[in-house]
């Protein structure tokens, strides 16, 4: 059994990790940067081993109720907040895959970020949001979760602007940590409306700790209005964090930070916190159906919405960008229907794939120097690795059988089916529609990227990276390799090894679901078969336009143009907000007009007070005749209307 | 008559500093090393005073208290020498000793009549340091007023810009606000007979008649409050004060003396008249709203570094009166949640805005200018200096893990069940400060170098220091609230439970 100095280690390790590079291999001086790398791969590596010990211990305990440990952190009359860590099964979960993929993607910065100035602070930064994010699931306080989910968004703040030169990176961290941050006072508010109800709790919960809030909401005292609300505010911080509509602009030109950066922050961990965030207080949403079912509408309409956008875009790791929104989506529809163990088990699966396409892009990136596919092609033959990866992480993201995302995705669509309400309907052919163009884009950019003849990178491409040096087709090196590699293995395993439908021997099927403490539903195979049969029709599409050239895109993006014109422009949703929103509804509206009103009527109103009082004083100058009788006179006048005034009063 | 002498000390070395300056230093050097000396010793007093106070509970609520009351030998006019600290003054003295000490070194460069300049320096500290410690009103207003003079000549003489205009502006608005201060406390020594701080509470519940209707009172008093912290639409006199001023000043104004207008309303307004400013919550709350929203949207419009940084502080003082406005309770019960969120937003936004000012002055200083359209890349030549500029600029936006944080949330949960719509309204300043820090960290530390700014330097050792003692405050505060939260909710705990007791009534 593990104990409670362990389970802080695989916090504190990546924490010191940062603590350590920021003090004293100080990124800037650029020493020892090689150093960096390795303390942050062995201060992960280190926790990945003991987040498998806890999940060990957690299944071994086999009891529902969290392993908890908690401190004083801050005491002010009746507000009580503690520091703690939680240990239950969804965070031992989370542990491992945070852990895993980050370990994962540090060897492989190691040869991505190779000679770049910057390397040291990079590691710094990584090390600091591996903590975070392990913090993040491992709180047991509300108040301490919204502490560490800021500080995650710090840390994308800071990775997206890490090539700060860049005005693009600099612009699109600022928009990450906005957005973000709108979702994030909705969390805020829903944290004072939980407090706020205080009372329902009774003296034994404390209604700031994870675990009471639980018990609060599972004995009833939490009230369905009073849920609603709570519910709803945290879910807007999932919302901001997940990228989920209509908050999900920030997401695509986060791809400004380095490519490991979109695997582990933007793909595998950090924006699936709100998914986690939501299945942690899960208890809450139940209260609430109203809740629930706003949960499953932005998910399933972000879903296909984020999935439509990413048919036309050029550049791969937009594409990925959108996939991810989009697969998000599908979490969210999925703990929207009331499955919760399928949302997480897709959170699961999806960390290994999406983690995998993104290095594979970085890695298509290191030889041809660029992200736009229409300046790649061919590196079928140059990238045997990278593409044999890559090809395993598009069926996995397709949904092809017997592949990870094939189980998790079936989970979400049987359960949604299941259901059968409307909310559940609607979201069902949602969900449908996504996989097919899901299918198809993923298959677009394989077929762009990897098939073909090679068409120039980075030496063609106009909007290439000056600074980064053209193409020089090669297969990446080893370090690079080899975590695509791994990922692949769970690309291709995690599904059944996580959640197999027959018992394993080693793992009893429906592991993951139990685990979760969830019933299980059986197999619908019929509806497998349906979904599969739309993946493979997205895939058959994206082969005849994209490898067998059956059908033109060229013309077919003619013909169509204006829906066309719709989703290459995002649905004018950033120009809207940008224009309508920024510019001239905040900068150049409300803000003039109160900046107009401080110059041009406060301050001059002032000032206009004190012109008159200097020309009163003015006047007053007379009565200063410098004779002390009439001093004295005024003086007695005054305490004589004071005495007066006192008498008055008494 | 008690004495530890503590307290005397805190509040006079600064000004025997002064005298040492005027009568001994001779030339540029000698005066820095005494003004340095004398900082640190400053702030090594202030942290003792800070750790000898004891919060536990059926602890004394004033301590280290020296009284003398043979001092203005009139028998009928009862002012007394009364220094003490309780739990909201004694965080505060630590605040002056600490932003004390940062802008004696800030002001390293000062090459201009250095000799007068750091004697008027440590004249305010002085004057501040009184203001927190006094608990008999004559002493409170004498401090009150003293600490004007220094700042108006350091305003106006190693000031920038329009300066001359800037340090009247502050000058009588202040001397306005004192006037009505002084007013009021001379009501309340006709009212009560008495000017001990400590017993006023009791002695206006007790005194047959008062000389004004208590409204009356209270609002002489508030007014010189809103005017210091300030409150709109008073606070026309801030932004330019603040932008003229010379780095060290900027760094007192913002750090320390709006707190002043904040430290009376709690200590004053809220502690001696609890029935109207249960009657006036509404109001306070309305303007702490105002403030904020504002604020922060004006400060969205600013272009220099200071002037961005000196509306951020409306913005940000707005807290403290959302905060202030939840004693009027729910449901006849007072939390202490909000007083104390106030209060800590008092402090952290002491050491966070003195942290911004102390390096908007020292890029001032090497990039020659605050204009932020004009700056850009900084990053890249002053890593140092950017990364402090990135981090303050982050607690100012209420990054968890910086002091910000925790005062902003404590303001939101001890208010929200008072005041739920205004306090979700004021909460949007969040989001607001996000995109204007954001917007200036872009614009003057990112983006690709300038060829204008190629051999601007980092910090030097000396210009770090400062800058790293503070961080260390803002992250300490942060990371363990506690350090700060227990002596500041021992402070406020009793104002919070006297004025339940008396809305009971």
């Amino acid at each position: 059994m593990i104990d409670e100095l362990l389970v802080w280690l695989i916090f504190f390790l990546p924490l010191a990790s940062f603590v350590v590079i920021a003090l004293f291999i100080r990124p800037f001086l650029n020493r020892y940067a090689a150093a960096a790398g390795h303390l942050t791969i062995a201060a992960v590596g280190a926790s990945l081993a003991l987040s498998v010990w806890a999940l060990g211990s957690v299944q071994a305990r086999g009891e529902s109720t969290a392993l908890l440990w908690t401190h004083d952190w801050m005491e002010i009359g009746p507000l009580d907040l503690n520091v703690g860590v939680m240990l239950d099964p969804l965070t031992a979960i989370m542990l491992v895959v945070a852990t895993a993929v980050s370990l994962m993607v540090q060897v492989y910065s190691t040869g991505y970020m190779r000679g770049d100035p910057g390397y040291a602070r990079y590691y710094a930064y990584m090390s600091l949001f591996t903590a975070s994010m392990i913090g993040l699931v491992l709180a047991s306080n509300i108040v301490q979760l919204f502490v560490f989910w800021e500080l995650v968004g710090l840390c994308s703040y800071l990775l997206i602007g890490f090539w700060y030169q860049k005005p693009a990176a600099a612009a699109a961290a600022k928009k990450a940590f906005i957005v973000t941050r709108i979702g994030d006072l909705g969390f805020l508010l829903g944290i004072m409306y939980l407090f706020f109800n205080r009372e329902a709790f009774g003296a034994n919960l404390n209604v700031l700790e994870i675990t009471d809030i639980h018990a609060a909401a599972t004995l009833g005292l939490i009230g369905g209005g009073a849920a609603t609300w709570i519910a709803l505010g945290i879910f807007a911080g999932a919302v901001g964090k997940s990228a989920q509509l209509p908050l999900h602009t920030w997401l695509p030109d986060a791809m400004e930070g380095p490519t490991p950066v979109s695997a582990l922050i933007h793909a595998a961990t950090m924006v699936a916190a709100g998914v986690f965030l939501v299945a942690r207080f899960y208890p809450v949403f139940e209260v609430s159906p109203a809740a629930l079912d706003t949960v499953a509408i932005v998910g399933g309409v972000t879903a296909l919405f984020a999935a439509s956008m990413g048919l036309v875009m050029n550049d791969v790791k937009r594409v990925l960008a959108y996939s991810t929104i989009s697969q998000l989506g599908f979490m969210m529809l999925a703990l929207g229907v009331g499955a919760l163990a399928p949302a997480i088990f897709h959170l699961f699966t999806h960390a290994f794939f999406k983690a995998l396409l993104f290095l594979g892009s970085g890695s298509v990136n290191h030889a041809t120097g660029t992200f736009d596919m229409r300046y790649m092609g061919g590196l079928r033959k140059v990238m045997p690795w990278t593409y044999g990866t890559f090809l395993l992480g598009s069926l996995s993201l397709a949904g092809i059988f017997p592949l990870a995302g094939f189980w998790s995705k079936d989970e979400i669509l049987a359960e949604a089916w299941r259901h059968g309400e409307l909310v559940s309907q609607v979201v069902f052919w949602l969900a449908l529609a996504a996989v097919f163009m899901t299918a198809f884009y993923i298959f677009r950019v394989l077929f762009m990227v990897f098939g073909g003849e090679f068409r120039g990178g980075a030496d063609a491409d106009p909007d290439a990276d000056p600074h980064g040096g053209g193409a020089h087709l090669a297969e990446s090196p080893a370090v690079m390799v080899v975590p695509l590699a791994v990922l692949s293995i769970g690309a291709v395993l995690a599904g059944f090894a996580a959640n197999p439908t027959v018992d394993l021997g080693l793992i009893p099927s429906f592991w993951l679901t139990e685990f979760l403490g969830e019933k299980h539903s059986t197999i619908n195979l019929g509806l497998a078969a349906f979904s599969t049969l739309a993946a493979l029709a997205g895939i058959g599409l994206a082969y005849l336009m994209y490898s067998a050239k059956r059908i033109s895109p060229e013309r077919l993006s003619r013909r169509l143009a204006p829906a066309h014109r719709l989703l290459y422009r995002k649905y004018y949703v950033d120009e809207a907000y940008e224009l309508y929103g920024v510019r001239r509804g905040l900068y150049g509206g409300l803000a003039y007009a109160l900046d107009w009103t401080d110059k041009s009527i406060v301050d001059r109103t002032a000032n206009g007070i004190g012109w008159l009082g200097a020309n009163v004083g003015g006047a007053l100058r007379q009565a200063q005749t410098g004779q002390l009788q009439v001093y004295g006179m005024a003086v007695s006048l005054g305490i004589l209307t004071i005495l007066g005034l006192y008498l008055f009063f008494s | 008559m008690d004495f530890t002498g503590l307290l005397t000390a805190v509040v006079f070395l600064p000004l025997a500093g002064a005298a040492l300056i005027v009568f001994l230093a001779r030339g540029a050097v000698s005066v820095r090393v005494i003004a340095g000396a004398v900082a640190l010793a400053e702030l090594a007093l202030s942290v003792v005073v800070f750790a000898q106070y004891d919060a536990s509970a059926g602890a004394p609520r004033y301590q280290l208290v020296d009284r003398f009351d043979g001092w203005a030998a009139m028998e009928r006019f009862p002012v007394e020498y009364f220094l003490g600290v309780d739990g909201l003054s004694a965080p505060m003295v630590l605040l002056t000793g600490l932003l004390g000490m940062v802008a004696v070194f800030a002001s390293w460069s000062v090459r201009d009549r250095v000799r007068e300049y750091f004697v008027w320096l440590l004249v305010l500290q002085t004057a501040v340091m009184g203001v927190f410690t006094s608990l008999d009103f004559f002493l409170f207003f004498l401090f009150w007023e003293l600490e004007l003079v220094p700042m108006f000549f350091l305003i106006s003489v190693w000031g920038s810009g329009r300066k001359e205009y800037s340090a009247m502006k502050f000058l009588i608005f202040t001397i306005l606000g004192g006037a009505f201060m002084l007013v009021g406390i001379v009501a309340l020594y006709f009212s009560t007979g008495e000017f001990d701080m400590t017993v006023m509470p009791e002695a206006l519940r007790a005194a047959s008649g008062l000389v004004m209707p208590a409204g009356v009172i209270f609002a002489l008093f508030f007014v010189a409050f809103a005017v210091k912290l300030p409150v709109w639409p008073l606070h026309t006199w801030l932004p330019d004060a603040h932008t003229d001023a010379p780095t060290a000043a900027s760094v007192m104004l913002a750090g320390v003396l709006l707190k002043m207008g904040g430290y009376g309303m709690i200590r004053v307004s809220a502690g001696m008249f609890p029935e109207v400013i249960s009657d006036f919550g509404w109001l306070i709350v309305t303007a702490g709203v105002i403030n904020v929203l504002y604020g922060a949207l004006v400060t969205l419009r600013q272009t220099d570094l200071k002037r961005l940084i000196a509306f951020s502080s409306i913005s940000h003082m707005g807290f403290v009166l959302v905060g202030i406005a939840s004693v009027v309770g729910v449901g006849g019960v007072v939390s202490p949640v909000g007083l104390a969120g106030a209060s800590l937003q008092m402090f952290t936004h002491g050491i966070i805005t003195g942290l911004l000012f102390l390096l908007v002055g020292y890029v001032y200083e090497k990039a020659h200018t605050r204009y932020i359209v004009d700056l850009g890349g900084l990053a890249t030549r002053m890593p140092v200096l950017a990364s402090a500029l990135v981090l303050a600029g982050l607690a100012s936006l209420g990054l968890p893990g910086t002091g910000g944080f925790v005062s902003e949330i404590t303001v939101f949960l001890g208010s929200f069940e008072v005041w739920s719509w205004p306090t979700a309204l004021a909460a949007f300043g969040v989001v607001l400060a996000a995109g204007y820090i954001l917007w200036l960290l872009q614009r003057a530390l990112f983006g690709p170098q300038r060829e204008r700014f190629a051999d601007v330097r980092d910090a030097t050792v000396l210009e770090a220091v400062p800058v790293g003692v503070l961080a260390a405050a803002v992250l300490a505060v942060g990371i363990y609230p506690s350090v700060i939260s227990d002596t500041f909710t021992a402070g406020v705990e009793p104002i919070a439970a006297f004025i339940q007791e008396m809305a009971g009534r």
